[in-house]
């Protein structure tokens, strides 16, 4: 319970933060509306306030402090304005039985959603069967890891434009492209996981396993795959927040049919920093979502496995 | 054209035969050259498949054409490097990492809140904070100051999580320790927290290579000026000359693994003590 | 002016001096007593060692002389200061269980750690390091670090850099516990020697019959639920004690009574 008292407190702060933050980001555009609507500002000359530092603008003018909060194109959006947007266009898309409009952050969730846990599900289980192989063969092991290890130093999502326009000359589905970009991001979390997890097991455990003159495959049904478990989960946590940001990367270079990563490219040309800001949210509550259930499935899982807490 | 082909298959043959054989060997010279030949087996197949098949240099450019692209289009790449990499990713990761540091140490004499931003911490580390970069790009402009601004948005949790951690790690008998000295709390920082934290703050700082090269780039496909790796990229894919896209990826290999690299190698001087670098 | 008078021999000097200590700890389910009624005085040049089974206070009580726990009743005082004073004014030197050396500082670095903290002079810390090193037979081995060392000389490293500052308690938390027999035999003289040069006052925490007898003047045998002085054994031995005395009757005998004390607190419990 203290935990959850001092997350609040560390949210709060933020949350705080956020609003002041709104004040000097937001005071130049609020001058501009309250001296077109007839109101007293200082300076009054346009060219001189904007030369002017946010915060020394701001200082001079606590008046229109009030304003800042709900302009139409903020700099910064207030955190309420963001949640209404947010709510809007989910929420209340539902009530209006307008749940899959362009419109609705529901539908661009879902279309981001189903690339990244496709790309996801065969990333996972392309991670695994390399993992086995690796920890089979000693000359995959010699030959594959060290560029493994290698290729995660590499900025990979930089060639996920690259990609989609390949995929797309060879007219493949567009979530088939978005959702190669997520296999290729949460691949290789889960080979070097399940590398080391299949490799846990201890000298003691191998050699008890070798008395019983088990083969390779009892071996890793019976001891190695049940001990990478931890592992695994583990690896999966990091692999789905990886996928989806692939996901989400992969939309900005194939908007047309909609995403999250869309939203933000569409919002970033027209200027609609509340539109940037609550799909980025949604993309932060999936993010959430897929890592707190594959943190769910861990704990029911290990603990049926008997793995202690 | 199909002997372009089977001589590729062939030589992947033949060298995963070597592979298979030498990986037998315990010799330290198989630990280089197994992956190296794996990595060359790679190469020619991609090349022979190319040219055997003839494929569109639209979709798949062979190796060559790549090299022979990089090699013609040096000055282009290194202007695109210093813009993305020297100016915006690195200025970033200074800043970024640094600040995570140093509010990790601003909050060491707060156990409160060092509960509540540990989970606040890795919740927004695990965000596609990426995301961002347009808004960034809206505030900071065009120019590599907004690519900076994204990436040390992306360190700044990752690093701050690291250090908060690594501050906690020393064990509690030293800490007693320190406490018999009536050392304060300053001394017990500089002596014995802040060195047992270095291993966690190199992780974190390893970890942020990637992040901020890739922050860097993905920033640049929401505006930047004529230059810059990820503006090249996204040019270049859309007027169909992938063999220059490849070349900036290469550039982006090598920078991403020097950079890495550098950050290990640092690593393994400044933390010789911890198990992990001794073996 | 009389410089005719007798000269007085000083009374021995009381350095701990603990009377009806208290502690509890609160846990989840209930409260566990780890100290009741714990009085004893220990005094200057004395060896004393704790002895008893897991869980009878011997720790937590060395923990409250050196202000490591706070106790709930009770009076305890150092060098006649409250503890939390005596650690202020350095008045202890501490030595865990295990060696606790810092793996980035060499073996010198580590015994010139509470040095620095404590603001020596440079020279002053090279002169010490050197001084205490001799004294642990640990010379030549000031460059290499700790994780070079076998786990008998890190635990001498830690004993030399607790004797390293000026302080004339040597407080010991089975030091010795992680090491094996040969080893430790071989400590356990060295210590002795070393608190027969150094003159200090040592309280030791060990649950070994044979290490306690072979050490000290004063046995404080100890027993738990509540944690408890059961028994304390005056040694009857002399300063001087080779390895074998361990083998005449006189060793035997004190070590039987420690035995017989270590049982009585045993059948208190069932």
């Amino acid at each position: 319970m203290k935990s959850v008292l001092a997350i609040l407190t560390v949210v709060v702060a933020l949350v705080g933060f956020w609003y002041a933050a709104c004040v000097p980001m937001n005071i130049h555009e609020a001058a501009m509306q309250a001296q077109r609507a007839g109101e007293e500002v200082t300076p009054a000359e346009a060219p001189e306030r904007r030369h002017m530092g946010r915060i020394s603008l701001a200082l001079k003018n606590t008046g229109l402090w009030s304003t800042v909060f709900s302009q139409e194109r903020p700099q910064l959006p207030a955190p309420h304005q963001v949640a209404q947007e947010f709510w809007k266009t989910t929420w209340g898309m539902i009530e209006r039985g307008r749940a899959f409009s362009k419109r609705s952050l529901i539908l661009h969730g879902w279309i981001t959603l189903s690339a990244t846990l496709l790309g996801f599900a065969f990333g996972t289980a392309l991670g695994i069967v390399l993992a086995v192989s690796i920890v089979h063969s000693r000359a995959m092991d010699m030959s594959v890891m060290p560029w493994i290890i290698a290729s995660q130093t590499v900025p990979i999502l930089a060639i996920a434009p690259m990609i989609v326009v390949v995929l797309a000359a060879l007219s493949v589905d567009d979530i088939v492209a978005k959702g190669v970009i997520s296999m290729y991001l949460s691949f290789f979390p889960v080979v070097v996981g399940m590398v080391k997890g299949l490799r846990s097991p201890d000298a003691m455990q191998m050699d008890q396993m070798k008395t019983w003159n088990a083969t390779r495959t009892e071996t890793l049904w019976k001891l190695r795959l049940p001990s990478s478990t931890p592992y695994l989960f583990a690896s999966l946590k990091v692999g789905v927040a990886a996928s989806l940001i692939g996901a989400v990367v992969a939309e900005l270079s194939l908007s047309s049919n909609g995403g999250l990563g869309a939203r933000l490219l569409a919002g970033s040309y027209y200027g609609q920093t509340v539109q940037i800001w609550s799909a980025l949210f949604a993309a932060a509550a999936l993010a959430a979502v897929l890592v707190w259930a594959i943190g769910v499935a861990q704990k029911v899982t290990l603990k049926r496995m008997g793995f202690a807490q | 054209m199909m002997a372009w082909v089977f001589g590729s298959l062939l030589f992947w043959a033949a060298a995963w035969a070597l592979n298979v054989r030498l990986s037998r060997l315990s010799a330290p010279w198989v630990r280089f050259f197994v992956p190296a030949l794996f990595g060359m087996t790679v190469i020619i197949v991609w090349e022979g498949m190319v040219r055997g098949f003839g494929v569109n240099p639209v979709l798949l450019p062979a190796p060559s054409a790549i090299a022979a692209t990089f090699v013609g289009e040096i000055p282009t790449l290194w202007g695109d490097l210093v813009q993305t990499f020297f100016k915006g990713a690195l200025s970033g990761y200074v800043i970024g990492c640094t600040a995570g540091v140093l509010t990790a140490i601003a909050v060491d004499r707060s156990p409160f809140l060092q509960r509540g931003l540990l989970p606040v911490g890795n919740f927004v580390a695990a965000l596609p904070i990426v995301g961002m970069a347009p808004i960034l790009v809206m505030w900071f402009g065009f120019g590599w100051q907004s690519k900076a601004a994204v990436v040390v948005v992306m360190v700044f949790f990752p690093m701050l999580v690291n250090a908060v951690e690594g501050l906690r790690a020393s064990e509690t008998m030293q800490r007693d320790l320190m406490h018999t000295y009536a050392a304060t709390p300053g001394q017990g920082l500089r002596k014995l927290r802040l060195p047992a934290a270095m291993p966690f703050i190199f992780n974190g700082l390893k970890i942020c290579t990637t992040l901020a090269l890739i922050g860097a780039i993905v920033a640049e496909f929401f505006g930047s000026p004529i230059k810059g790796m990820g503006f090249r990229i996204s040019t270049e894919v859309g007027r169909l000359a992938l063999d220059m896209v490849w070349a900036e990826i290469v550039v982006a290999a090598i920078v991403g693994s020097a950079f890495y690299g550098a950050v290990a190698l640092a690593e393994r001087v400044i933390t010789f003590w911890h198990p992990s670098q001794r073996g | 002016m009389n410089n005719e008078t007798i000269p007085q021999v000083d009374p021995p000097k009381a350095v701990v001096e603990a009377r009806g200590l208290d502690l509890t700890f609160q846990t989840k389910d209930s409260p566990i007593q780890a100290l009741k009624d714990v009085s004893l005085t220990i005094e200057q040049g004395d060896f004393v060692s704790f002895i008893g089974p897991s869980g009878c206070g011997k720790t937590t009580f060395l923990r409250c002389i050196a202000a490591l726990e706070q106790p709930t009743g009770g009076n305890l005082t150092v060098n006649g200061m409250t503890p939390d004073e005596a650690r202020r004014s350095r008045a202890y030197g501490y030595v865990f269980q295990a060696a606790g050396l810092y793996p980035w500082r060499t073996i010198a670095k580590n015994i010139k750690l509470p040095l620095e903290i404590m603001g020596y002079s440079r020279a002053d810390q090279d002169e010490r390091v050197k001084k205490v090193l001799q004294l642990v037979d640990l010379e030549g081995f000031g460059g290499k670090f700790p994780w070079q060392l076998s786990g008998g000389m890190q635990q001498r490293a830690s004993i030399a850099r607790a004797l390293a500052f000026d302080a004339d308690i040597l407080l010991m938390d089975e030091p010795f516990g992680a090491l094996d027999e040969i080893v430790r035999d071989h400590l356990n003289e060295q210590l002795l020697k070393l608190w027969e040069r150094t003159n200090k006052t040592i309280a030791f925490v060990t649950h070994s019959i044979p290490e306690a007898v072979y050490l000290s003047t004063r046995i404080v045998v100890m027993s738990p639920r509540p944690g408890r002085i059961t028994d304390v054994i005056e040694s009857p031995l002399p300063k001087e004690r080779p390895l074998d005395i361990r083998d005449t009757p006189e060793f035997l005998e004190v070590a039987h009574r420690v035995r017989e004390g270590l049982r009585a607190g045993h059948a208190y419990d069932d």
